[in-house]
């Protein structure tokens, strides 16, 4: 089932397209990684799945209907720029938000005294917000997007501004959120954390969907026949041995051990022990594996590429 | 509750509990009411300072018909009593001295001698009541026969009571305090106006600036948020009105008349049963009608009733242009260029209502109170003049409409502006977004 099918959307600001024809599909219980360099079109894309505006064609569908204005009380939205009203206390503040996404005034107070429990911050209730810090205000913010159990949750860029410990329960938290049953939309610029937690990912550059897929699968397809040899000898030795058999090096680096370090694409129909072979044969091998891409090459790559294209 | 409702309720009570809100509303009435007091006051504390004046008449003839003021206290010198020994024996108030020719010559110099400031009220006290009895003096030597009576048949006191035929017989308001009423009521809505108004663009400028807005709008559409705001901030100004007005008719009901001598209360006791022959001559008949009407709760309250209408209706239609520019902007100083497309509106509605509460039926006062940017204070300046029922309703009816049309086009580029951060936009791209989906 899929929580969310974004079909062929495009949204057009005066001269300027956000976003050119982009589909995807979110499958429910899945954390989903939005990525995409700065003005992609995440952000427009974001605000079309909360309803804030209206795609200029294509369609989003919720649950299998047309995305209304009663779904987003579904939704639990963290932008990327947090905002809280500064004047207002903590507590007041998180009831009002938890009452405009429809909870009732007894149910937000019990679950938000659980959740401040839970974050420990339970005597912050009658503090103002401009009294808090900047990591305490997140943990509001946090605790105001989760609070109404949203079967959708967005989160943008949500671990910048937490300190490692923070960042790591938060984490904790969005994953026990995705156990319980929730979607997550998981929008970032840092890939390390995508090869963490994310099942699927979308890439979108300059308005349009680049890339869609697996993390596991787009990681071994990406640079896939790659190979990583490691080694001690003669690199130039090593690479003119190998030209029948293997091409497009790349040049040889030192890594921390002292050992060279040296990629290669195996040629088609080519024997991966042969490879091996020959090149235990020329230096003193120490590591010889299959190079699995990193969501930032694959990142740099496709934004690249689709440059080149286009 | 509706989300709208929970928005009203946010910005309603947001604001009625700060202190300002509180100090504001209950200091406003009691600065009125010191205002309404302070002629009594002064009076008051005068009565303290009663100067006593030696007279060294050298005419011979003005210094007895001198009576005492609760300024003045007048003592005649006995005829020995020169100028220089008349300084030694006053040692507190001071030494008129009236030269002999006072009587003949035009313009008579008179001198007092003090050893300290003298109060305004001592020196006009003194020369009003000489310039009273050379004049009489003078008419005595053209020998007129009968000349006390004459001089009594002559005085003139003639007071206006002007009476509107097309409202029944009642005594309808003075021109002259319905003029003063007019400018009054246009003030305070001229100042609630601006400031409400302003305040409903800073809230916006704000919750754009800190980013808050992107949190609340994927609950509430943008055009809700707008109107809540716009509603919220519309009640904080009606309460305070209220409170206001609450505290002043109970001010002018109860505290007022017991503040006031018996003798004016009863005269204008009798100007509100319609009987203004009675009242002694003594007071000002302009105040006493002034009196009469502020004291009137009902009146009061008729009045106060179509102020907040209009009120609510104006703020309503500028509230929704400086909502639309304060969307547009990052901050505050930004805003003040476009803020003054709502501000300039208010300016000129508040020269125009000057114009009709001086000429309540003129042409410029009619249209421009059917013109929805001046109507609000172009109507109220003239309401308290008495104007056909038909035109406050045709007014009302046209503020209606425009205010409809403004927070819908108010709403559109509200909903793009918020998003809007950086460079400042041109009304022609504002005018664009109106077009958005």
């Amino acid at each position: 089932m899929n929580i969310l099918e974004v079909e062929n959307v495009t949204k057009t600001y005066a001269s300027h397209k956000a976003l050119d024809d982009v589909s995807l599909t979110i499958p429910e219980g899945q954390v989903y990684g939005l990525l995409g360099p700065n003005g992609a079109g995440k952000t427009t894309l974001i605000r079309i799945i909360n309803h804030i505006t209206a795609p200029d064609s294509g369609r989003v569908l919720f649950d299998g209907h047309i995305l209304t204005q009663e779904d987003v009380e579904k939704i639990g939205y963290l932008p990327e720029e947090r905002g809280l009203y500064k004047k207002m206390k903590v507590g007041e503040q998180a009831l009002f938000f938890a009452r405009l996404k429809g909870l009732s005034k007894s149910e937000a107070q019990s679950s938000l005294r659980r959740w401040f429990e839970k974050f420990d911050i339970l005597s912050w209730w009658d503090k103002k917000v401009e009294e808090l810090s900047k990591g305490m205000a997140q943990k509001v913010q946090f605790i105001v997007t989760v609070l109404h159990r949203p079967r959708l949750l967005i989160f943008d860029e949500p671990f910048s501004g937490f300190d490692p410990i923070n960042a790591n329960l938060l984490k904790e938290e969005i994953i026990k959120l995705k156990d319980e049953g929730a979607t997550v939309i998981f929008s970032t610029h840092n890939m390390a954390s995508v090869e963490e937690i994310c099942d699927n990912i979308t890439l979108i550059n300059n308005s349009r969907n680049i890339l869609s897929g697996n993390v596991d699968e787009l990681r071994r397809r990406y640079f896939g026949g790659r190979y990583d040899i490691t080694f001690e000898g003669d690199h130039q030795a090593l690479m003119e041995r190998l030209l029948p058999v293997a091409g497009d090096f790349t040049l040889p680096t030192p890594d921390a051990q002292g050992h060279t370090r040296l990629s290669l694409r195996v040629n088609d129909g080519v024997e991966l022990r042969d490879v091996i072979a020959i090149a235990n044969d020329t230096v003193a091998l120490k590591g010889f594996n299959e190079s699995i891409a990193s969501m930032n090459e694959i990142f740099i790559r496709a934004v690249k590429d689709d440059l080149a294209i286009s | 509750m509706s989300k709208i409702g929970i928005v009203i309720e946010r910005e309603y009570m947001e604001r009625v509990k700060k202190k300002s809100f509180i100090i504001t509303t209950i200091l406003m009435p009691l600065l009125m009411l010191l205002l309404m007091a302070l002629p009594g006051l002064m009076m008051v504390f005068m009565d303290g300072s009663e100067t006593t004046v030696l007279v060294v008449d050298n005419s011979g003839s003005v210094a007895t018909r001198l009576t005492d003021t609760p300024e003045v206290k007048f003592r005649p010198a006995t005829p020995d009593v020169t100028v220089d020994s008349a300084m030694q024996i006053q040692d507190e108030g001071a030494v008129l001295v009236i030269p002999s020719g006072i009587l003949e010559s035009r313009r008579g110099q008179l001198k007092l001698l003090s050893n300290g400031p003298v109060p305004l009220a001592v020196e006009s006290a003194i020369t009003g009541q000489i310039n009273k009895i050379v004049e009489t003096e003078r008419l005595k030597g053209y020998d007129i026969d009968n000349l006390d009576k004459i001089m009594d048949e002559v005085k003139s006191d003639v007071t206006i009571s002007t009476l509107r035929t097309d409202k029944g017989d009642s005594e309808a308001l003075s021109s002259e305090l319905s003029y003063g009423l007019g400018i009054g009521l246009t003030f305070i809505l001229y100042m609630f106006l601006l400031i409400y108004g302003q305040m409903v663009m800073t809230s916006i400028i704000e919750e754009k600036s800190n980013r808050v807005l992107e949190v609340v709008v994927t609950s509430v559409k943008p055009a809700q948020l707008m109107l809540g705001k716009i509603i919220g901030v519309a009640l904080v100004a009606v309460t305070q009105m209220l409170l206001w007005g609450v505290l002043l008719s109970v001010m002018s009901g109860f505290i007022l008349p017991a503040l006031l001598p018996d003798d004016v209360m009863s005269d204008i006791a009798a100007v509100q049963m319609g009987n203004s022959d009675s009242i002694g001559h003594q007071d000002s008949i302009e105040l006493i009608q002034a009196m009469a009407s502020l004291t009137n709760v009902g009146e009061v309250i008729g009045l106060a009733a179509l102020l907040t209408l209009f009120l609510v209706l104006g703020f309503l239609l500028y509230s929704s242009i400086f909502a639309a520019v304060g969307s547009t902007v990052d901050n505050v100083q930004d805003a003040s260029q476009l803020s003054s497309f709502a501000i300039f509106p208010i300016i000129f509605g508040l020269i125009f209502a000057m114009v009709a509460a001086a000429d309540p039926m003129g042409p410029l006062a009619f249209w421009s109170s059917l013109f929805p940017l001046t109507a609000p204070m172009v109507m109220v300046a003239r309401i308290p003049a008495g104007i056909p029922g038909w035109e406050i309703a045709l007014s009302i009816g046209l503020l209606i409409v425009s205010f409809l049309g403004m927070v819908w086009m108010a709403g559109k580029i509200y909903r793009i502006g918020i998003f809007m951060y950086g460079k400042k936009p041109n009304i022609k791209e504002i005018i664009r977004w109106i077009s958005y989906k």
